[in-house]
């Protein structure tokens, strides 16, 4: 049988680029087989999609060497167009991928362009959006669809040219935890039906491992540096050094000292079984059930909100929420997408006025009064979408911005930008214009400006979504630095369990406009029903906690979260 | 890669979009100068960003989508000759910027004085001749009037192009980068 | 549905004309207004407008904002013209018949006629505006322009526009929120310096997002073979049924109506008082 893909010996420069992107890339994909592709951000993993899909070099110049076939055909002969019957791609971010008028068009624009006839070009539409459960949301606009809709849209536009290749970049970075898994599931039942070649740029390999894998090639520094099974690479017990984050129930299995070499099924954590694991885990539970008192000292509000409602254009999203942030305290703001959750901080920010009920910000008063350039000296807001906030077309600039306006002057200024940089991992970068940089970097970019302005109450809306484990771990450790430092208030806004878990100390969940929740979050994610209503998951470790009924996984969770 | 008659998508896309964006910032910025009734004109300035990166095509029918979609949902009619000027504006533009290469990466003070020379061309055809003679011939309006509205209009146009637009061109060159020139400095 | 026309859909006859239709008619009739100054065709124009507007259902509460607006900025207009060209309608009528006052600003009847007509003009074109903009899926319009021949590629590049004039909007809007809590001032009791400085701050990101935008998306249409073939299908076809040529051969009358007129009156200009 020909290989899906088969890349011999590939070096690729980018013109601008004085250092080749990706070196010597060899890398065979058999039809069928559903690859994960991972690695830290930056490593050349979008590059490589676009070297298949053909964007490299139909929209990006550069020098390639080195052999590529799709499907047996040899790639030089191919335009881009003719690529895409082969290679089928959805990209990271929806709203471009999203071109149409409305979902109907945008699923059909692939065969409008083929000049398909319009009995056939209607079927095909109505065929596909069964399949991908569109049917009642066919005549809508994008503006109006979650973002899990959109992701779905995006597929039935890819899907119904029949390509044989799938290629997805980074398909989970903003879908809530319970949206992500009906996706992969999808694809699961698709790639059987189909016989599909599925191809997954993605960090977060504890939610894919959950699904069908067959296996994961790793990238770093443009180099593949690991190709092999799940299996294999989950023994190395070095995914840290490849980029990745353990999974929760083997940092556990990790922390309670079993060995990985005799376990079985080490890919799914409800079947996991080796020769100690059962009485070690046993130990484990017990010692986090003697010390499980936590001291509860009473924290100060900083800001309480009452009865706060508010409305897009007629309908009503908040009714009357309650919600009071502590001074001091790490605090996450989890549920399902399109819960409100961006709006909440958006009212809380200023950028949007709420229809009735009061915001009180301990110290100042109410907050209705004071402009948003005002709010913003005590609360700062790092929104999902990074384009948003970039102002300066330099990296350097970017992070001054704020101290400048502020009236800081450059020498006072410049070790503090310095260290900032550092952080976000950007400061060898810092002269570099902003457009070169990459989603996850440009992330970080628009974190740190804020950062520089030093605010009592931080709001991250998604901050390591589309990250790296490194730099996930290096924004987190960040964040927590200045709530115990300086004793900043931070919400967290997040679709990651693990990171609630190990870093708030409190919940809130919001849910169609309605907070359901307010409570710690280990005991959040033993509660089932709230679990299923806001579209969360429970994590891993919990399915390895019901696998051996072990009776605290909540305080197992809070363990590794401090591992 | 085989060029096809007919625009190529990106000029499509900077077509729609460009019209989009055209269109927001006509319809919402507007930066009052404290003279009564005159505005400076952010929407021109990106106009010419648009007519130096992508040329004359894009440049006028950017401006005549735009500019004839902003009139129709905003005062229910479509004043013609006004649109067709500011295309012409971005016709006349693109077209004589297109061989400066302003958008390369190295903007020396000579190419941004050249582009300033022909914006004030192009603003002097589009509003004080274009224009009001349109409406002269065709709306049968005082030409009086229509004459001194032109005037105003290039006024403030060119001072809108040449601050803002200037600006952008600026910025715009800076995140240009030169063939192998990204290095990371410690 | 995308919605930046204020589309309301609708049973009506003018609902079911295809967008091609609509749009030829909506182009045609107000060029012929646009360039008639003879009252008697303005007032059939404005009649035809106005019935338009109760065939296609369309309601006062949904377009009285834009009525008002329109009638400031016409009223706005007219006392411009009169300041600037007081004995406009002289010139063009060739006669004078003053009504009251003298000199420079003394009103004449000629002066009140041709601005009647300026107001005619306004209060036909409206109507018909908004019949077009109410009743037209914006879907259906790209697929309209490109019926009436223009290319695919130049309707596709309307549908964008429609498609991300509320896309941009939101950024536009978040972006300057977004600016205002970095420090940049954006109220009007801030020297002209500041004003355009922080004009400039929300221009900026809002400039090179939408440039990285334009890549992002020529690339995903690249990738779903836009631009491969000479023609393209459209999801809302547009069909011509027999209704589109009715209205159509209306629209020939019309256009030769004011042929008529202009050759019987010898001239776009009619007066009947001198
Ligand atoms: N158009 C471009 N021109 C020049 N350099 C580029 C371009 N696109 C990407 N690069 C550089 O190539 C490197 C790899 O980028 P790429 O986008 O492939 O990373 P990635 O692995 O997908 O990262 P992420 O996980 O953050 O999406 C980065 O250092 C980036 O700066
Ligand atoms: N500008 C807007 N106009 C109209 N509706 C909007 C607007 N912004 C958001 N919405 C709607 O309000 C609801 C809440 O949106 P919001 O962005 O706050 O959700 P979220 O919880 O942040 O979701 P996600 O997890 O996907 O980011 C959604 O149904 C969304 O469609
Ligand atoms: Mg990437
Ligand atoms: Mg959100």
């Amino acid at each position: 049988m020909t290989l899906a893909i088969k890349m011999s010996d590939v070096t690729f420069k980018y013109d601008s680029q004085s250092e080749p992107t990706l070196h010597h890339i060899n890398l065979n994909i058999e039809q069928g087989e559903r690859v994960l592709l991972s690695g830290p951000s930056g490593s050349g993993k979008t590059t490589l999609g676009q070297l298949l899909n053909g964007l490299i070099p139909h929209a990006y110049q550069g020098e390639i060497t080195g052999d590529i076939t799709i499907n047996g055909h040899n790639i030089k002969d191919m335009s881009i167009f003719e690529r895409s019957f082969d290679i089928g791609t959805v990209l990271q971010d929806t709203d471009t991928q999203f071109v149409g008028l409305t979902v109907a068009e945008d699923v059909a624009f692939a065969l409008e362009n083929d000049n398909v006839a319009h009995n056939e070009l209607f079927t095909k539409v109505q065929q596909w959006a069964e399949i991908m459960e569109l049917e009642d949301l066919l005549r809508a606009a994008p503006q109006e669809l979650s973002g899990g809709q959109k992701q779905r849209v995006a597929m039935a536009g890819v899907l119904i040219d029949d390509s044989p290749i799938l290629l997805f970049d980074e398909p989970l970075a903003s879908l809530d935890p319970a949206s992500g898994h009906r996706m992969l599931a999808l694809l699961d039942e698709l790639q059987e039906k189909y016989h599909l070649t599925v191809i997954m740029i993605e960090h977060r390999l504890e939610d894919v491992l959950q699904h069908r894998l067959d296996r994961v090639v790793v990238l770093d520094k443009g180099m593949i540096t690991f190709d092999g099974t799940p299996d294999e690479i989950l023994k190395t017990q070095a995914l840290a050094q490849y980029g990745l984050a353990m999974p929760g129930y083997l940092q556990l299995l990790k922390l309670a000292g079993v060995s990985f070499d005799g376990l079985a099924n080490i890919t799914d954590p409800a079947r996991i079984a080796g020769p100690d694991v059962q009485e070690k885990l046993q130990v484990l539970d017990n010692s986090v059930n003697q010390q499980n008192q936590r001291d509860s000292s009473v924290a100060e509000p900083i800001l309480t909100i009452q009865q706060l409602a508010f409305k897009y254009g007629k309908r009503a999203l908040f009714e009357s929420v309650d919600v009071t942030l502590y001074e001091g305290e790490l605090v996450a703001l989890v549920g399902k997408n399109g819960s409100g959750k961006s709006t909440l901080s958006k009212l809380i920010a200023g950028f949007i006025k709420p229809t009735a009920g009061t915001m009180t910000l301990t110290g100042i008063g109410d907050l209705s009064g004071l402009s948003i350039k005002e709010r913003a000296d005590y609360i700062g807001y790092v929104s999902q979408n990074p384009n948003e906030m970039i102002t300066q077309s330099i990296i350097y600039d970017e992070v001054a911005s704020g101290l400048r306006l502020r009236g800081m002057s450059e020498e006072e200024l410049k070790p503090r930008v310095h260290d900032l940089l550092k952080l976000a991992g950007l400061y060898g970068m810092r002269e570099w214009p902003v457009t070169v940089l990459s989603y996850g970097q440009k992330k970080r970019l628009t974190i740190i400006a804020v950062l520089a302005l030093a605010p009592k109450i931080l709001i991250l809306d998604e901050p390591t979504a589309g990250q790296d484990y490194a730099n996930a771990q290096a924004i987190m450790n960040f964040v927590q630095d200045l709530n115990k430092q300086f004793n900043t208030t931070v919400m967290i806004i997040t679709h990651d369990m693990s990171l609630m878990l190990s870093a708030a100390e409190r919940a809130l969940v919001l849910v169609d406009g309605q907070l359901l929740a307010d409570q710690s979050p280990a005991s959040l994610l033993n509660n089932q029903q709230l679990v299923e209503q806001a579209d969360l998951s429970i994590t891993t470790v919990h399915e390895l906690a019901q696998q051996y009924g072990l009776s605290n996984p909540a305080a197992l969770t809070a363990l590794i979260g401090k591992g | 890669m085989k060029q096809r008659k007919g625009l190529s998508t990106r000029s499509v896309v900077a077509t729609g979009i460009g019209a989009a964006v055209f269109l927001i910032l006509f319809k919402f910025v507007a930066i009052p100068t404290g003279i009564p009734n005159t505005q400076i004109n952010v929407a021109e300035a990106w106009l010419s960003l648009l007519a130096a990166i992508f040329g004359p095509v894009v440049g006028g029918l950017v401006a005549f989508i735009g500019h004839a979609l902003n009139d129709a949902i905003s005062y229910g009619s479509v004043w013609w000759t006004w649109v067709i000027a500011d295309a012409l504006f971005g016709v006349i533009l693109g077209w004589a910027v297109k061989k400066m290469n302003l958008t390369n990466g190295d903007l020396t003070t000579k190419k941004l004085v050249g582009f300033n020379v022909w914006q004030l061309v192009a603003n002097l055809i589009a509003w004080s001749v274009i224009a009001p003679l349109g409406d002269v011939l065709i709306y049968s309006e005082p030409a009086t009037k229509v004459f001194l509205q032109g005037f105003v209009s290039t006024g403030i146009n060119f001072v809108s192009v040449g601050i803002l637009g200037s600006l952008l061109l600026v910025a715009y060159n800076k995140t240009q980068v030169k063939q192998g020139s990204l290095k990371e400095k410690d | 549905m995308n919605n930046i026309f204020g589309y309301q859909p609708g049973k009506s006859i003018i609902h079911q004309l295809s967008g091609g239709t609509k749009l030829l008619l909506f182009l045609l009739l107000t060029i012929s207004g646009m360039l008639s100054f003879d009252v008697r065709y303005l007032i059939l124009l404005m009649i035809i407008a106005v019935v338009g507007l109760k065939v296609a259902g369309i309601r006062w509460r949904n377009v009285s904002t834009i009525v008002k607006f329109v009638a400031v900025f016409a009223v706005m207009n007219l006392l411009l013209i009169y300041l600037f060209a007081p004995q406009y309608g002289v010139k063009l009528f060739h006669s004078q018949t003053i009504l009251f006052g003298s000199g420079r600003y003394a009103l004449t009847l000629e002066q009140l006629f041709y601005e009647f007509i300026v107001l005619a003009k306004y209060f036909f074109s409206l109507p018909l505006a908004l019949i077009f903009l109410l009743t037209t899926n914006p879907s259906e319009f790209a697929a309209g322009l490109n019926k009436i021949g223009l290319s695919y590629r130049i309707s596709y590049a309307v549908a964008l526009t429609l498609r991300y004039i509320p896309s941009v909007q939101q950024e536009f809007v978040m972006i300057s929120h977004a600016q205002q809590a970095r420090g940049f001032d954006m109220s009007s009791n801030v020297p002209l310096r500041q004003r355009i400085k922080g004009a400039f701050g929300i221009m900026m990101p809002l400039v090179f997002s939408s440039l990285s935008k334009i890549d992002e998306v020529s690339r995903s249409m690249d990738l779903r073979r836009f631009g491969k073939e000479k023609k393209r299908s459209w999801y809302y076809e547009q069909k011509f049924k027999k209704q589109d040529w009715w209205f159509l051969l209306g629209i020939v009358v019309l256009v030769v109506i004011e042929m008529l007129l202009i050759k019987v009156t010898g001239s776009r200009f009619w007066y009947p008082f001198s």
